[in-house]
């Protein structure tokens, strides 16, 4: 009897505080699974963020740093400066990353800090309860935008990948999402190729990673995936925008 | 076809029906006879023989309720 699948190495035995059918537990997995597949756990330093993954802290089987508000990629630097040996990343939201934090993360990748940086994409900000984010939909209901994102008042929503991908220190972005078991394969070879331009000292490497807030969106875990994939896919089309093997 | 065998943390388990959605052969269904201790009615399998050890449902499962065995 050979075990195909258990519970990732990389992962405290402490249990998710995420709501039912949240796929942040699923992008932990991606995580962890990958550290460890490139047998770098031990190495590792994570930095959490503040939004619903801000108790990251406690799941990650390696040392992590908590940071203040959208301040992961100004942390993770620091970290990466003073130990250039380890495997450093942030495991960060869209609030705290397309937000407060765009600032951190903009010019760390123009710096082409040699960090990884997973951005966890749902399109609200889910622990202050579903407020409108940067990255809400344009006519998405939320608690702030009660008859929907107003274009002429709020503008579009930002496409992160996009935009860092016009910098030339970053040298690994793709957008991935896990709504199926294929689309999750593909988002962690894409966390692991984001790792391994960390590990091969390429420069700064970031993962979005269009995710579910059932809770939020006021959706079952199931409605929420169909809804990611009729809504969020069209505006934040998946795949590859920067390589670092490919010359992109 | 492979054999396999699926075992469920049940007390991790949230109830969110994920691995109900994704398994190929239909085999889960959450256990309304049963409550754990969050208080949701964690997932089993209904039909181990028909197990085909793809792992579909522990890829999916955000809990990490799930371990899949190949017989």
């Amino acid at each position: 009897m050979t075990i195909v699948y258990e519970k990732s190495k990389g992962l405290t035995d402490v249990p998710f505080h995420y709501c039912p059918g949240c796929t942040h537990g699923v992008i932990h997995k991606l995580v962890a699974e990958s550290l460890v597949e490139l047998g770098v756990l031990d190495d590792a330093i994570g930095v959490a963020p503040v939004g619903c993954s801000v108790l990251a802290y406690k799941y990650f089987n390696c040392d992590m740093q908590e940071a203040a508000h959208g301040r992961a990629p100004a942390v993770a630097t620091g970290i990466k400066r003073v130990h250039p040996d380890k495997v450093v990343f942030s495991y960060q939201g869209d609030g705290d990353l397309a937000s407060i934090g765009t600032a951190e993360v903009v010019h760390a990748a123009h710096r082409g800090e040699k960090i990884t940086t997973i951005f966890v994409n749902n399109a609200i900000y889910g622990m202050t309860g579903g407020q409108m984010a940067p990255t809400t939909l344009v006519g998405q209901k939320t608690t702030t935008s009660p008859f929907g994102r107003d274009e002429a008042h709020c503008g579009k929503p930002i496409r992160i990948s996009e935009m860092l991908a016009t910098i030339d220190g970053a040298k690994f972005i793709e957008r991935v999402t896990v709504d199926t078991p294929a689309n999750i394969r593909k988002a962690k070879k894409a966390i692991k190729r984001a790792f391994e331009c960390q590990i091969k000292g390429e420069g700064f490497a970031l993962v979005e990673v269009l995710s579910t807030c059932p809770t939020n969106w006021g959706l079952t875990p199931l409605k929420a995936l169909e809804w990611l994939r009729d809504n969020m896919i069209p505006y934040y089309p998946l795949g590859n925008f920067r390589d670092f093997g490919e010359g992109k | 076809m492979a054999k396999g065998k699926v075992t469920f943390n049940d007390d991790a388990c949230k109830g969110c029906e994920l691995c109900v959605a994704v398994c190929p052969v239909k085999i889960i269904e959450l256990n309304k006879e049963k409550i754990n201790s969050k208080g949701y009615s964690p997932a089993h399998v209904t039909d181990q023989e028909k197990c085909i050890a793809c792992a579909n449902c522990a890829i999916m499962c955000p809990d990490s309720v799930i371990t899949v065995e190949r017989l």
